[in-house]
């Protein structure tokens, strides 16, 4: 097989579009990141520093999932599929450091 | 193609009847959704039972100049990775895991090039965008083997602990570097959730590097070619997209926060 039949597939050109998206994707991703650093090297730990970078990660999980990953552009039921068990996580979080401050609390 | 036309007469009943895709996507990569949603789930399981074990300690309240390595508190991260290679004794806080980041984000977007080379049926470009994503992945688990080394190693001044040593209580012990029942960083458990989530997590980012190079090899034989079409690509980038996005989830709740 192959020469002959290899050589019938036809190569299209670049999508220039798409390939604009993925740089912007990835542009957004670096100035994020980046700023993460500054706030890492100019703030206080704290609450408030704290929640800038879990905010920071939720943009870039976003951008990751939805772009990278081609979700977004999947149909409504694949993305509801995977993105309802998630709510597990988000009660595993609450759950333990709850817990976490209360075995605080008993040892200190 | 009897199947598909009958699928088809089906699918104006029955869209969940069977013979077709529900979800437009095929078999191999629906399981794949399904296989990296089970995966975020034991991530998601480490890091939040490491931020339960962070929350059960004490933490560091005094000004954050004045730091110094204790076994009583929880370590400030930055404090602890503040290495970079060549440069021995200098305090340079978080700059290396940020190069790592980048390089795991830089290959995370070949890899998008590549099932998009893949999409034109453009061979030579998905070899290229493969290369360099390989290449990426290696790049990443070089640094964190370096970071290993260095964390195990140890750096600086011996921390000083009590600890049990072959099974006699041993006052005023020095500590210098990392192992999973003692370090001079802080309490034991921030040694070993260190190995564990970083070990996974690099653990993935190895298979990940087999896969594409398997990928590769087929991308270069002309397999995929002859198949039609590049989803094996696509496959295997979902994988490689969420051994990043994990990244990132690490990259804050274990450096930064």
């Amino acid at each position: 097989m192959s020469i002959d039949e290899t050589s019938k597939v036809v190569v299209q050109p670049v999508n220039k579009e798409k390939v604009r998206r993925i740089v912007r994707v990835a542009v957004i991703l670096g100035i994020v990141t980046t700023f993460e650093f500054v706030v890492a090297f100019n703030m206080h730990s704290g609450p408030l520093r704290t929640s800038i970078f879990i905010l920071m990660t939720i943009v870039k999980a976003f951008y990751i999932v939805s772009e990278f990953m081609h979700l977004k552009y999947e149909k409504k039921v694949l993305i509801w599929t995977i993105m309802i068990p998630t709510i597990f996580v988000i009660w595993l979080i609450i759950a333990l450091i709850y817990e976490g401050g209360a075995i605080y609390d008993s040892r200190f | 193609m009897e199947t598909t036309a009958s699928a088809v007469q089906n699918s104006q009943k029955n869209l969940w009847g069977g013979g077709m895709e529900p979800m437009k996507v095929s078999y191999g990569k629906l399981m794949m959704w399904f296989f990296l949603l089970s995966d975020a789930f034991t991530f998601s399981a480490l890091l939040v039972s490491y931020g339960l074990v962070r929350y059960s300690h004490a933490a560091f309240t005094g000004d954050p100049d004045t730091f110094v390595f204790s076994v009583q508190y929880w370590p400030i991260p930055e404090k602890v990775f503040d290495g970079i290679p060549f440069l021995h004794g200098v305090h340079v806080p978080l700059v290396f895991v940020g190069i790592m980041t980048f390089v795991l984000i830089l290959s995370s977007v070949t890899m998008v090039l590549a099932v998009e080379a893949g999409h034109r049926m453009d061979r030579k470009g998905v070899e290229k965008w493969m290369l360099w994503t390989i290449l990426g992945g290696i790049i990443f688990l070089s640094c964190q083997a370096w970071e290993w080394t260095h964390f195990i190693v140890g750096t600086g001044t011996p921390t000083i602990a009590d600890a049990f040593i072959n099974g006699t209580w041993v006052e005023g012990f020095e500590v210098l570097g990392a192992n999973l029942t003692i370090n001079q960083y802080g309490p034991p458990d921030f040694a070993d959730f260190f190995f564990f989530i970083t070990g996974f997590h690099g653990f993935h980012v190895f298979s990940g590097i087999l896969i594409n190079c398997l990928v590769f090899y087929n991308v270069g034989l002309g397999t995929y070619e002859l198949r039609g079409h590049y989803e094996m690509v696509e496959k295997v980038g979902l994988y490689w997209h969420f051994v990043d996005l994990v990244w990132v989830f690490v990259f804050t709740f274990f450096y930064l926060v």
